[in-house]
């Protein structure tokens, strides 16, 4: 009897999809790309900064083991440790493996690679191609995918929808549901696992640095369907984006990583050309208030600090919600050489030079920690077991998550850089373990009735068809907005309970309106509108779980920021005390006289607090709507000790 | 050029087959307001300047600050990226057709589909011996990767085959682009051992040999890439390739 072929259904060809697809080839198994446009136009070529990775190149003295501390530490200790740890121990071998595949990262006199700074770190950590490293990387994967494809392994769907997991009798995925774009057919695929690597969800909140298509629909069906959806309130507010109309172009924190300062005048409203300003009446305020790090701080920090700035400090420039970032020291060349391609962004939707003038900017929304729930198996000394199917695995048997799409890596707050590591490195690392899933089954989907296909269909059939009959008074495009609106207003940088509960209630309303909508085309070709409003559903759903979860944490922690339950971390307070003092508890020699008095109260605070809140939220779907309860996470590796990057 | 309100001129088209037909649209001034916004706005309220309703406008989108290549169009004549054309330095009304060397899809959405065939007829890849960890990759001058780099920045977003005379619906010409992604990779140390396979691609139906030298591509490529530069150099690899056939021959 022939060997039978493995097959697998990604969805999804930014950086984690293409990765994956590209190890399921190596390992002759065939792939099913699914993706909503060309997936060289995938949303990873926004990525302009960088990728991490601890190769200290420059003598610094970098390691995986800090890169570790580093990002789980910017996370608040909210991600699970052994996952990340493994990443940040993969991360060099990534970087060199996309530096094979052709990307052209930039390089030292030498022609090793170079690396920059970026946020959280004191170190040189993060590789760059110029200010397009996620288009480079991505073009990268996308070849090796085309010589797959070339070679028969890989068969793209491009133009096309995931609609939902085909699930049989016992609950396990055995395909999926997809809609093809242009002529509106939906049909069901079988596949041994199906892998959801379908990006972020920024849309939600309509204007951010995302792309149109980061919605946010897949990860959402899968959670309709029973998938466990995790910490979906720690939404990561960048703090420097370019207004506009359509978008919030992102200024990326590399123009900080090479030097960019934040400030604004020291006096309210002053009206003078900033050029002009003395050193002496410029506030600097990241530099004065975080002597060490800096502009560099991490993202939620540097958002607080300009919210404060301009909201209760009132310093905006010209009065308005608008700091200055300013590269203007350095040369023309040099600007160009290492920021050219975002300076041209800068430049051409705002008409100003960067190179000249500083930039005006403000914080956008920008990417979501959270994401569908995954597993992972570690082997007992701190990394993954890369052959269990375990890994990346949802809550749904044969349903997988991958790339920003999951939640796994970033805890309440991701650092810059880490993204496209953790994209690239789900994508390599799930590999084997799909393998291994599909080895291991004892029925495939082609074992799997027939009737357990067509109904999926049809049940999907059935909806579409709903929705062209949609002939309300809404218009969906225009809901969308008024959605986004709720969340920017009332699930921000700062959050309150009274503003959380209000947008609950204006998200309900939004729900009530949206039966009430009317789907703009009802035809059958290249109509882009039912899966719109069919995504917009989704959307609602996703804010009602952003704006549940946000409530219900009492805390501040990483991006969730509470003023109300703030700890108050005493001014002059080391994170090491806290250590000191966790150890003194386990050798039951409590000293009291060895911290000052407000320190030990706020290491009680922290402890009780992190008894409470140190948890995963989950989110799962119950009589339409999100009902939360908490996990644990796993701190094995590193004690959890209160943030400082002062 | 500030005007209160916004004149759209759109070419639309209902599938491949039905015929094409213009429908304007008047929309408020908004500030930094770009061809996207525009279209967003057109399906907010899909209402035309005869005051009828109609389908919201299909166009392609996705990153929205030119690095995807999604939403080319002919904008007032010429081929370039909706998100980019910011509405105060266009002249009014303005007109926005679909690229016509692409089958037409749906109104301003074309299909580029043989833009990626072309990448794998010229073996746009560098071939690995696998992914696995086999240590670090080759040792690249600053000055050759800034090069590279240049060329790596395609967007496969079609601009330069539009504006060529060449390119035509229904030939095979593969296109400025295309020669200037041999370029890239017979450039990479590692790339550069399967040279051959890639210039005998671009010496056969279709390749270099068609190129009219009009140099139109590289006035309308939204990334500066040196086409022309990249045409010569190709032109010049393909004839030693040639020699070199009739002298192994
Ligand atoms: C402006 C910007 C700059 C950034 N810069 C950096 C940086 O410098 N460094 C860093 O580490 N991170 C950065 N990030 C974050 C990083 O870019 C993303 O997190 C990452 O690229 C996500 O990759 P992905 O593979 O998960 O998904 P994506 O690249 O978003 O791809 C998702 C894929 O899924 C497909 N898809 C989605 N839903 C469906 C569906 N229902 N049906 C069919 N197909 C679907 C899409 O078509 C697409 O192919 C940046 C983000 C932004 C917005
Ligand atoms: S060469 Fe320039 S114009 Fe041609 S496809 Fe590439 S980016 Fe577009």
């Amino acid at each position: 009897m022939a060997k039978r072929t493995k097959r697998f259904i990604v969805i999804g060809g930014g950086l984690a999809g293409l990765a994956v697809t590209m190890k399921l080839c190596e390992a002759k198994a065939e792939v099913l790309l699914v993706s909503y446009q060309a997936v060289k136009r995938s949303h990873s070529v926004c990525a302009q900064g960088g990728i991490n990775a601890a190769i200290d190149t420059k003598g610094e003295g970098d390691s995986p083991e800090i890169h570790f501390y580093d990002t789980v530490k910017g996370g608040d200790f909210l991600a699970h440790q052994p996952p990340v740890r493994d990443m940040c121990f993969q991360a060099p071998a990534i970087i060199h493996l996309m530096d094979r595949l052709g990307v052209p990262f930039n390089r030292t006199p030498e022609g090793h690679l170079e690396f920059r700074r970026f946020g959280g770190t004191l170190y040189s950590r993060t590789a760059f191609s110029g200010a397009t490293t996620g288009q480079q990387l991505l073009y990268a994967l996308d070849e090796q995918v085309r010589k797959h494809e070339h070679d028969g392994l890989v068969t793209k769907m491009e133009w096309h929808e995931y609609l939902g997991a085909v699930l049989d009798a016992d609950g396990v995925c055995r395909g999926a549901v997809l809609h093809d774009l242009r002529t509106g057919a939906i049909f069901s695929e079988g596949g041994d696992a199906v892998v959801l690597a379908t990006g972020g969800p920024s849309q939600v909140y309509g204007k951010t640095t995302g792309s149109t298509v980061c919605n946010g629909a897949a990860a959402m069906s899968a959670y309709l369907q029973g998938a466990k959806y995790a910490n979906g309130e720690f939404i990561q507010i960048h703090p420097t984006a370019i207004p506009g109309q359509d978008k919030l172009r992102l200024m990326s924190e590399s123009a900080r990583g090479e030097g960019g300062r934040i400030w604004v005048p020291r006096q309210a409203g002053d009206p003078r050309d900033p050029l002009t300003i003395p050193e002496g009446e410029r506030y600097y305020f990241l530099e004065e208030n975080h002597p060490l790090f800096g502009n560099l701080v991490p993202r939620d920090v540097a958002s607080r600090e300009i919210h404060d700035v301009v909201y209760n400090q009132k310093l905006g420039v010209g009065g308005k919600s608008m700091v200055y970032l300013d590269l203007t020291h350095h040369t023309e060349e040099y600007l160009e050489d290492r920021l050219g391609g975002i300076l041209d962004i800068y430049q051409k939707f705002t008409g100003d030079d960067p190179k000249k003038v500083p930039m005006k900017i403000f914080p956008a929304v920008h990417y979501s920690m959270g994401g569908i729930w995954t597993d992972y198996e570690d082997d007992g000394h701190g990394l993954i077991d890369h052959k269990s199917p375990r890994n990346q695995m949802t809550s749904i048997p044969g349903l997988y998550a991958a790339g920003e799409a999951d939640y796994q890596y970033h805890g309440a707050n991701r650092l810059g850089a880490n993204s496209l590591l953790s994209c690239i490195y789900t994508g390599l690392m799930m590999g084997p373990g799909l393998i291994n899933y599909s080895k291991n089954l004892t029925r495939h989907y082609e074992d799997i009735p027939t009737t357990v296909f067509s109904q999926a269909r049809l049940n999907w059939e059935g909806r579409f068809q709903a929705i062209k009959k949609m002939k309300g008074k809404e218009n969906p495009h225009q809901l969308h907005q008024e959605l986004g609106e709720v969340l920017l207003a009332h699930v921000m940088i700062v959050r309150e309970n009274s503003k959380l509960e209000k947008a609950i209630i204006q998200i309900s309303d939004i729900e009530t309106r949206f039966s009430d909508i009317q789907c703009l085309d009802t035809s059958d070709w290249a109509n882009p509108e039912p899966s719109f409003v069919n995504q917009l559903h989704l959307m609602i759903h996703l804010a009602k779980i952003i704006a549940k979860g946000a409530l219900v944490r009492n805390e501040f922690r990483g991006a969730h920021y509470k003023p109300e339950f703030d700890l108050k971390q005493p001014p002059k307070f080391d994170p090491h005390e806290f250590v000191d003092y966790l150890e003194q508890q386990q050798y039951g020699e409590t000293d009291e006289s060895a911290f000052p008095p407000d320190h030990q109260a706020y290491m009680k605070r922290f402890e009780e607090n992190n008894k409470r809140w140190l948890k995963t939220t989950i989110a799962q779907i119950k009589n339409n709507q999100p009902e939360i309860s908490y996990e644990s996470v796993n701190t094995s590796l590193v004690t959890p000790r209160p943030r400082k990057y002062d | 050029m500030m005007e209160a309100l916004i004149q759209l001129k759109i070419k639309r088209q209902d599938s491949p087959d039905s015929k094409p037909y213009w429908e304007e649209f008047t929309l408020e001034h908004k500030p930094s307001a770009n061809i996207i916004s525009c279209l967003q706005d057109v399906a907010r309220n899909p209402v035309n300047r005869s005051n009828q309703t109609v389908p919201p406008v299909v166009w392609e989108s996705n990153c929205l600050e030119e690095v995807c290549g999604s939403c080319t169009m002919v904008i007032n004549g010429r081929v370039r990226q909706a998100c980019t054309a910011l509405v105060d330095q266009l002249q009014q009304p303005i007109v926005l057709e679909p690229m016509s060397k692409f089958p037409l899809i749906r109104d301003l959405q074309v299909d580029r589909s043989r833009m990626f065939e072309n990448l794998k007829k010229v073996q746009a890849w560098i071939h690995i011996d696998g992914t696995h960890e086999i240590g670090v990759g080759p040792t690249i001058p600053e000055k050759q990767r800034d090069k590279s780099y240049v060329l790596s920045e395609c967007m496969t977003c079609g601009c330069c085959l539009e504006a060529c005379p060449q390119f035509t619906l229904t030939n095979n010409f593969m296109g400025a682009a295309t020669f200037s992604q041999v370029r890239l990779f017979n450039m990479h140390p590692t790339g550069a051992m399967e040279k051959e396979e890639r210039l005998e691609a671009v010496m056969g139906e279709g390749g270099i040999a068609h190129c009219g030298n009009a140099q139109v591509c590289v006035e309308v490529c939204p990334k500066n890439i040196p086409l022309t530069e990249s045409i010569a150099e190709i032109g010049r690899q393909t004839f030693l390739q040639l020699l070199k056939n009739l002298f192994l021959k």
